[in-house]
């Protein structure tokens, strides 16, 4: 059968590469082996398909999977993990508890590293030092998460990647990144080597390695443009 | 019985955040302990179970902590999957749906009102009832889109959205008296105010909401507080 007419791959991403929320969604999909298209955004300015895609948000990353809309980084995770649940590995963790912990993790995550991370980049006003602190704290809560929930193993996820190293993961470009915009240390091996070991073979990992690029990258990046949408005022929340 | 579940709720009789995991617990139709903090001297008990926050809800289950009220709605589920209501639908694009409204209420909605409501200055709280206004007609059409025309966003059955709004019920109902606003306007927000009344009505969702005379007077203590202190700021 031929057709003139070429249809849409059944898997779409829309995104940008320097967001760590878009990483998420490609690591996923490359840990699943799920075929997919990536149609990347151009900075500054949203494409019609993604102001009908996310109409609400008009944000990246949105999956589209045979042209329905899914937004929300971890949302579009969880949503990957259900759908081709019989593709190894499991992104969420079996048991119930063990979820709730990562879920909880997750969110902490995103409570504190992209604000903290805008400001460290100086894209928005904050005390640096400040923010220093509470991400330091935050890693080394994360490191002792780590311990628990990896127990022995490679990742939070135990012998593979799951959803927590997803979650905290995606965000190791832009915080190495801002430890030589800002000149600090974050990822420090003397507080936090585990973490620091952990991060390492995150990105080594082979779902991850060609959707998280170096932190030169980013720091590039962040001289070109100063933000994801320049063109918004940016906002100390997300 | 062998091998009863031992679930132990901590919370604040006035939090919506609690109000959405007693919500969880009784339409699932779960018996559990719970005990009221006093947030003012937090028991060593909430301290070691949430040790990051200190904040309530708390669920303890067999003497483990799961935090955060999105994160415990869904524990409830999953880990009770069998018994009750399912508030998480089946299908992998409907559970991504009521995960985003979910994570919409908590994070435009309520900013949005704690902003008209408590903003700073006359121009941040003008900037909130706006952003309200954006917020519930998402709303609104959100639970068209997640209904198909039945009773909950949950469909025949309330689900996880119904219940993550279903917490700031009580805090709604009082919003008419405290500041003359009703959030979910039938003028404005049909499918909502007529939601909020069929979800508050419900048997194992009326005798769990907070009673509303009580969440004014608390609101009432509370702005007189801060006027005081305001005033003693300034003197």
């Amino acid at each position: 059968m031929s057709s003139t007419k070429e249809e849409a791959p059944a898997v779409r991403v829309l995104g940008l590469w320097a967001s760590p929320f878009v990483i998420r969604v490609l690591i996923a999909l490359r840990l699943k082996g799920v075929e997919h298209e990536v149609l990347e955004e151009v900075v500054g300015k949203k494409s019609e398909l993604l102001l009908r895609s996310n109409p609400v948000h008009k944000k990246i990353p949105v999956l589209l999977h045979h042209g329905k809309p899914i937004s929300e980084s971890l949302i579009i995770v969880q949503y990957i993990d259900e759908v081709w649940s019989s593709n190894a590995p499991a992104i969420l963790p079996a048991d119930p508890y063990v979820r709730a912990v990562e879920r909880f993790w997750a969110q902490y995550i995103d409570d504190k590293f992209p604000r903290g991370i805008r400001i460290l980049k100086g894209t928005v006003d904050g005390n640096k030092d400040e923010i220093v602190e509470q991400l330091s704290t935050a890693l080394q809560l994360l490191e002792e998460a780590f311990l628990k929930l990896s127990n022995g193993k490679h990742y939070f996820g135990g012998d593979n990647i799951g959803y927590l190293d997803i979650a905290l993961g995606s965000h190791v470009g832009w915080v190495r990144a801002v430890e030589k915009i800002a000149g600090v240390q974050l990822l420090d091996a003397a507080k936090v080597p585990h973490l620091v070991a952990w991060a390492d073979r995150f990105c080594a990992h082979p779902a991850v390695v060609d959707v998280l690029p170096s932190a030169d990258r980013f720091v590039e990046y962040s001289v070109k443009y100063g933000s994801f949408f320049p063109t918004r005022p940016s906002l100390p929340t997300e | 019985m062998a091998g009863a579940e031992d679930l132990k709720l901590l919370g604040m009789w006035a939090s919506p955040f609690v109000l959405r995991a007693k919500l969880a617990l009784s339409l699932k139709g779960l018996n559990y302990e719970y005990v009221e903090e006093d947030l003012k001297n937090k028991s060593e008990l909430l301290l070691k179970s949430n040790p990051v926050h200190n904040k309530v809800p708390v669920l303890i289950h067999n003497g483990k902590p799961v935090c955060e009220s999105t994160v415990i709605v869904q524990y409830i589920d999953e880990a009770f999957a069998g018994t009750g209501l399912s508030l998480l639908p089946s299908d992998p694009y409907e559970r991504a749906l009521a995960r985003f409204w979910a994570a919409y209420i908590d994070d435009k909605l309520l900013p949005s009102w704690t902003k008209t409501s408590r903003g700073s200055t006359e121009e941040e709280r003008a900037e909130g009832k706006e952003q309200s206004a954006v917020a519930v007609e998402n709303l609104e059409g959100a639970l068209r889109e997640c209904s198909k025309g039945k009773p909950f966003f949950g469909g025949d059955n309330p689900g996880y959205v119904d219940v993550i709004l279903g917490g700031l019920l009580g805090w709604v109902r009082a919003s008419e008296e405290l500041y003359g606003i009703n959030p979910f306007d039938p003028a404005k927000t049909p499918l909502l105010a007529a939601w909020a009344e069929r979800f508050g009505a419900l048997e194992a969702v009326d005798p769990v909401i907070p009673e509303v005379n009580k969440l004014v007077e608390v609101a009432k203590m509370m702005q007189a507080k801060l006027a005081a202190e305001a005033a003693g700021a300034s003197n």
